[in-house]
Order: C-alpha cells, then sequence, then structure tokens
C-alpha cells in the first residue's frame, strides 16, 4: 500500500477555556494555555492520502490538487485567525468545541471529508490521516 | 518492536511520461517535468519490525542494515540522474511513489528469512513530501 503525505503550515491564536468548569478549574486543568488573552502557535499540518498508484503516471495524487484543497478549505480558514474568535466551531459564547489540538485535527478532518469530492471528484485517493503539530513537542494524528 | 534507520541520497530526475506532449506533461508534473532534470536531498527511512534477540538486546544489527542501505540503495542511487543510470527508471517514472516501491523491492529479499520482516518505507523527497510504501508479507 501506498500513502503520500504532504506537509502545510499555517499560524494562528487559541485559547483553551471549557465553558462546563469554573474559571479555577480550567486554570488548573489548561494551566499557560487558559491565559485569558490567548497565545499563539505555528502549527504544522500534515495530510496524508491512501490508494493506488495510476501505472501511467507513476502518481498516487497530484500533490497540486492536494494543495489547492487544503489551501482552499483549511489554510485560508485557519491561517493568521483567532480560532475562538473567527471560526465558527470554536466561538459562540461558550457552545463552540474548545480549540485544543485534538478538536482541531478533528475540525480539519471533517472540513477536508466535506470538500473532497470537489477535488477529487471519484472520491480517490481517500483521506487516511490528518497530523497537527501544535510544536515541534507536541502532535495530535487522527487516522481515517 | 519497530527499528528505523535513516540514510540521504541526492539524485536528479525528471518526471514526464514519454507518450505525452510537453504542454501535457508540464500540466500534469509541473515544474518536475522539467526535460533537464532536477535534483532533490532524498531522505529514506526504513523500518523493521521484529522481536528483540534475548542475548544481544537487539531487533537487527544496524550495522548490517546500514551496509544492506548502502549497497542496494545509496551506492548506485546518490548522485546519478535516476532516469538515465538508474534501472528501472529508464522505462518507469522516477515519482516519489515509483522510487518507494523500487527501494521496497531491492531491499526485501534481504528480509525473506527468519529474523525481523521489512515493515515500511519511507522516502521524502522535500520536507514537505513523502510517501509510504509497504507491502504485506506472508504471516504479517
Amino acid at each position: 500500500m501506498t500513502t503520500l503525505t504532504r506537509r502545510y503550515r499555517f499560524s494562528a491564536s487559541h485559547r483553551l477555556h471549557a465553558a462546563g468548569f469554573t474559571e479555577e478549574e480550567n486554570r488548573e486543568l489548561y494551566g499557560k494555555c487558559n491565559n485569558p488573552y490567548g497565545h499563539g502557535h505555528n502549527y504544522t499540518l500534515e495530510v496524508s492520502v491512501r490508494g493506488e498508484v495510476d501505472g501511467k503516471t507513476g502518481q498516487l495524487a497530484r500533490p497540486a490538487v492536494l494543495d489547492e484543497l487544503v489551501g482552499r478549505e483549511v489554510l485560508a480558514e485557519l491561517d493568521h485567525r483567532s480560532l475562538n474568535e473567527e471560526i465558527a466551531a470554536f466561538s459562540g459564547g461558550g457552545e463552540g468545541m474548545v480549540p485544543t489540538t485534538e478538536n482541531l485535527a478533528a475540525w480539519i478532518e471533517q472540513t477536508l471529508q466535506a470538500g473532497w469530492r470537489t477535488a477529487f471528484p471519484d472520491g480517490k485517493p481517500e483521506l487516511c490521516a490528518v497530523r497537527v503539530l501544535e510544536t515541534k513537542r507536541n502532535s495530535f494524528e487522527l487516522r481515517t | 518492536m519497530l527499528i528505523t534507520r535513516r540514510v540521504e541520497f541526492a539524485a536528479s530526475h525528471v518526471c514526464a511520461d514519454p507518450a505525452l506532449s510537453a504542454e501535457e506533461n508540464r500540466a500534469l508534473f509541473g515544474p518536475a517535468a522539467n526535460p533537464h532534470g532536477h535534483g532533490h536531498n532524498y531522505v529514506l527511512e526504513v523500518t523493521l519490525e521484529g522481536q528483540t534477540d534475548p542475548r544481544t538486546g537487539m531487533v537487527y544489527d544496524l550495522k548490517r542494515l546500514k551496509q544492506i542501505l548502502n549497497e542496494e540503495i545509496v551506492t548506485p542511487m546518490d548522485h546519478r540522474f535516476l532516469n538515465r543510470e538508474v534501472a528501472p527508471f529508464q522505462q518507469v517514472i522516477p515519482t516519489a511513489e515509483n522510487i518507494a516501491a523500487e527501494i521496497w523491492r531491492r531491499l526485501a529479499a534481504h528480509f525473506q528469512g527468519p529474523g525481523p520482516r521489512l515493515s515500511n518505507v519511507r522516502l521524502y523527497e522535500t520536507e514537505d513530501f513523502y510517501v509510504d510504501y509497504a507491502e504485506r508479507t506472508a504471516g504479517a
């Protein structure tokens, strides 16, 4: 089996604060990520696809097609944004998800799946993993 | 237990299908279709899976793995023009997908017997683009 992975970068800010906990519990739970003014990261995103290598082209996917999809659906939405303030899934006055990188990876996976057939009309190749590195030391991977 | 060794080689290639026109190749492969070729510092990560030998405390002799990687991959491919100098890329387009599959074929023969099996080949063409290749082997 062959999988192909492209790596992208975006910068965004967030604040980890869950509506179901008190101020003190949030400080305890999220530590400095609970700073009320927020903070930011240079995120790295790895998107992996799997499928058959085309016998004629020797390619599993055209990287430019994947780049266009990820650029349009994910990077244009997230880059240089405040996740809590500007991304609907993470905002809404406590209704949204906490923008942990776990939840961010899930949002990216759902967003890519929703737009997948605009780039790959027959559904091939298929998305097989989304990995988000919050820093060089923390990474979160969702395999589909 | 999985063990991984990383090696690097620098090589040039052209990604183009001789059956297509220059314009079609440019549309399909982008700048990689430049007929004069271009190069990469490829990074190869080879992963073996096996049991730790209780006597040596090792899954496999890393010196031996390094030697196999040098003989099969680095020496034949480093500082070469893949399309002209390395089989089967005179006939097969040397995309990262096809190079990874060829690396698997070259290495698999060394890991057929007892001991660890070849688990994965990961080939980075650049820091931002890599492919993984693995074939299921008997008993895996």
